[in-house]
């Protein structure tokens, strides 16, 4: 199993650590439920340097990064980063990415499960344009910083001015002789940034976070791979394996905002054609009227006849009821439609409703 | 990690405590944390029979839904109506407070198949 560059600190901690994509990786330290409500209230932190780490470098990088992205990608500027998808000529979502502009390249942030996948489709797509591909996953580590605290706590430790980093903004900066890529994103719903530095250097890294927070009386605690998809379920947005898949393609998944049809790449035919006759099912939300979870798979069923399918699903801690998210035909993806989920022995009434299903109250 | 001396084990972790006729099933501690934080526990009603080698129930955690395994066969005389409330007795207390159900059960042979105290906290550890 890979193991990312703060492993002792997890073993250490005690976390309960399992293989995730091929990483020996935290579900949880303390409980789950305890990561999750923590991230809502204060701040966590998540290693998640499982995930890919890859420059683009060269006079043909942009062109190659906008045949590849359905997200525009050419007119970005340095120090912006756009969520993006990645998809075959018919449209199977191959990954959803971050594309961040650097001075002197662009850096990929893809996931891990999908990293080895989509080195060698860019290897085959990347034939003549003038690009080097590096992936530096191995290299470097990652640390994502999530909460409404995050941003305050870690603006009085950390070299540069974290008020002045937009949503969706990056920016680098040296410290101890080595790089860092800071971006203000984030995958829970919540304020906060994601930072990339050398992999030597992020056990330092985290335990200066670990210890200045503390000092600071807002100790900023570690969140596991758990709170972290509970999280994201509750800010509606979509994992790959569940909501993306090859299988579909990006506006069937309810992500038609990053597909721009005005420009040319890989898989543009497909979704316009999808756009012009409208997708055969599409991605809703549903709060379950039940104590029980529906999980990825189960049937979502109307008058009797199975027409959807779950995709992920989650007793939700923040709202206190059970939500899932899945996809129905488009007749029935109206707020308010009522449906069926089948759990085998029973079935769960379940309601239509918008995603996504929790938003960060406004300061 | 030490489990009680008088409960017989099942390879998927469910513990089965004898007392006279009536045997307590519940999940052992192991199993509680594997599935972290237990939201709901589907449990058989009361006087409905189980059967050895089946599921009796079904518990869900914030991340998955598994199956209770039933060792014994026989009839349920009562069911922890607590759980529907505070599922997270389990995770507190999966040997005590967050026991499942009782059976009445007239073969007890299954029982001897399973493991000891010994042998599960060995296979455990492992």
């Amino acid at each position: 199993m890979l193991q990312t560059p703060l492993i002792n600190f997890h073993r250490d901690s005690g976390a309960r650590l399992v293989d995730f994509a091929g990483w020996e990786m935290p579900v949880y330290y303390e409980g789950l439920i305890k990561e999750h409500n923590y991230t809502r209230q204060h701040a966590t932190f998540f290693d998640v340097s499982h995930m890919g780490r890859v420059e683009f470098r060269g006079d043909g990088a942009a062109d190659l990064l906008e045949k590849l992205n359905t997200r525009r990608i050419g007119n970005m500027q340095v120090g912006q980063c756009r969520y993006s998808h990645m998809c075959r000529e018919d449209g199977g979502i191959l990954d959803d990415v971050i594309v961040s502009r650097l001075e002197d390249c662009f850096l990929v942030v893809c996931n891990a499960s999908n990293r080895e996948k989509l080195l060698g489709w860019w290897d085959r797509q990347k034939i003549g344009f003038d690009v080097t591909i590096e992936d530096k996953t191995m290299k470097t580590g990652m640390i994502a910083v999530q909460g409404p605290e995050a941003m305050e706590t870690m603006d009085r430790f950390l070299p540069i001015d974290l008020g002045d980093l937009k949503r969706y903004h990056c920016a680098t900066g040296r410290a101890y002789g080595a790089d860092y890529v800071i971006a203000r994103s984030g995958y829970t719903g919540e304020d906060g940034f994601e930072v990339i530095m050398p992999a030597h250097l992020a056990p330092t890294a985290l335990n200066m976070l670990i210890s200045q927070s503390a000092e600071f009386g807002r100790p900023i605690k570690p969140a596991g791979l758990g709170a972290r998809d509970s999280l994201r379920t509750e800010a509606g947005m979509p994992l790959y394996g569940h909501e993306l898949s090859e299988d579909w393609d990006s506006i069937t998944a309810g992500q038609g905002w990053c597909v721009h049809l005005d420009k040319n790449f890989i898989g543009k035919e497909t979704l316009q054609r999808v756009k012009d006759e409208g997708p055969s099912k599409t991605l809703v939300g549903f709060e379950v009227d039940s104590k029980r979870t529906p999980r990825q798979d189960a049937p979502v069923v109307n008058n009797g006849e199975q027409v959807g399918v779950i995709t992920s699903g989650l007793a939700s801690p923040t709202l206190g009821k059970v939500i899932a998210m899945g996809f129905v035909p488009p007749a029935l993806s109206k707020l308010g439609t009522t449906v069926e989920i089948d759990l085998g022995r029973t079935r769960l009434p379940a309601i239509v409703v918008p995603l996504p299903f929790y938003k960060k109250p406004k300061k | 990690m030490a489990v009680p001396q008088d409960c017989k084990y099942t390879q998927t972790h469910e513990w089965f405590k004898v007392e006279g006729n009536t045997i307590t099933v519940g999940i052992s501690r192991f199993a509680a944390d594997e599935l972290t934080d237990i939201t709901y526990v589907e449990l058989p009603e009361i006087g409905s029979e189980v059967t050895a080698g089946e599921d009796f129930g079904e518990i869900e955690s914030v991340k998955a839904t598994s199956g209770l395994f039933c060792a014994v066969s026989g009839k349920v005389i009562a069911a922890n109506e607590r759980l529907a409330d505070e599922p997270e007795l389990v995770n507190d207390d999966p040997f005590g407070e967050g026991w499942m159900i009782k059976i009445e059960c007239t073969d007890l042979s299954p029982l001897e198949k399973l493991l000891d105290a010994a042998a599960y906290e060995k296979m455990i550890a492992e």
